[in-house]
């Protein structure tokens, strides 16, 4: 991809790294519960944690 | 002597592997399914190469969390011998009963080549019947064999003895260019502190017979026979 970037004539790309983005929907009675859940399942499902890191946003239905 | 073979949906070289121990070893081998709730009555289990629930998040992760790995890792935990091969090996770093990860290979692609593999700790139950830095000649074929581990925990798994192969040259050197998919120190197998969960990304149950270019990954399953068998005497005694 970075050597496309080149071909296509893009200076200054340094570095192209390809991760991975999800959406959970999902019921919690508050933001902090919904935090704890989003971490909780972060930590033991979606990401792994030796060769990953993760961050996450909420928003409000 | 009972083994299991662990089948998840999408395992590909669960068939091997009771082949091998059916109709090479003549030994007596069952399968297990993912959703088993117990698994009673096995002296070794085998997770098999594949690409359990098609490599989706990532491989072995979905199979690290299905049914039949809770008694597996209480089985592991009681001492109990576990094998993994190729995505064996992720679904057990996935499950944590192994250090490490598994990542995509360096250059991204997938290869599958007989890769030459030493032997780098013999004393297990897995190695006993080889010699200290044997070479084995085994096939791997996987697109995610890139072994990963931080700096600090690969000193401690150096220094505990837990690097149990490494992909060298014909001199028994971990030279990169014997490295296939960019694993760090050229690490290829690697078993648990207590020695009795071991992993690794070489296929030894495709290499058995004379037939498939090498018989090198018998040594794994006669020490493990020869382990059994030993203990079965004292324990007559």
């Amino acid at each position: 991809m970075e050597n496309s970037l080149h071909a296509l004539g893009y200076e200054g790309i340094n570095r192209v790294w390809v991760g991975k983005y999800m959406e959970v929907e999902l019921a919690a009675g508050s933001r902090e519960e919904a935090e704890k859940l989003v971490e909780d399942m972060s930590e033991r499902l979606l990401s792994n944690p030796v060769i990953e890191d993760y961050g996450y946003t909420l928003e409000e239905a | 002597m009972k083994w299991g073979v662990i089948v998840f949906p999408g395992s590909n070289c669960d068939l091997d592997s009771y082949y091998l121990i059916k109709d090479v070893l003549k030994e007596n081998v069952a399968y297990i399914r993912h959703d088993a709730s117990k698994v009673e009555g096995f002296d070794v289990l085998i997770l098999p190469g594949g690409f359990t629930y098609g490599d989706y998040l990532r491989p072995g992760a979905i199979a690290a969390r299905t049914p039949v790995m809770e008694p597996v890792r209480r089985f592991a935990d009681a001492g109990g011998l576990v094998l993994g091969i190729c995505n064996g090996f992720q679904v057990l770093t996935e499950t944590g009963l192994l250090p490490g990860a598994l990542y995509r290979n360096r250059h991204l692609q997938f290869r599958c080549v007989e890769t030459l593999v030493q032997v780098e700790n013999s004393r297990l139950p897995f190695t006993a019947e080889a010699a200290e830095k044997d070479l084995l000649r085994m096939p791997v074929a996987h697109g995610d064999g890139n072994y990963y581990l931080p700096a600090d925990q690969l000193r401690e798994l150096e220094e505990n003895n837990q690097v149990v192969f490494r992909y060298v040259d014909s001199q028994g050197v971990p030279d990169p260019a014997a490295n296939p998919n960019g694993s760090v120190e050229n690490i290829c197998g690697v078993c648990n502190r207590e020695g009795n969960v071991l992993g690794l990304m070489p296929h030894p149950e495709r290499a058995g017979e004379e037939a498939l270019g090498s018989e090198d990954g018998l040594v794994i399953f006669r020490s493990l026979l020869k382990y059994f068998t030993s203990q079965e005497v004292r324990g007559g005694a």
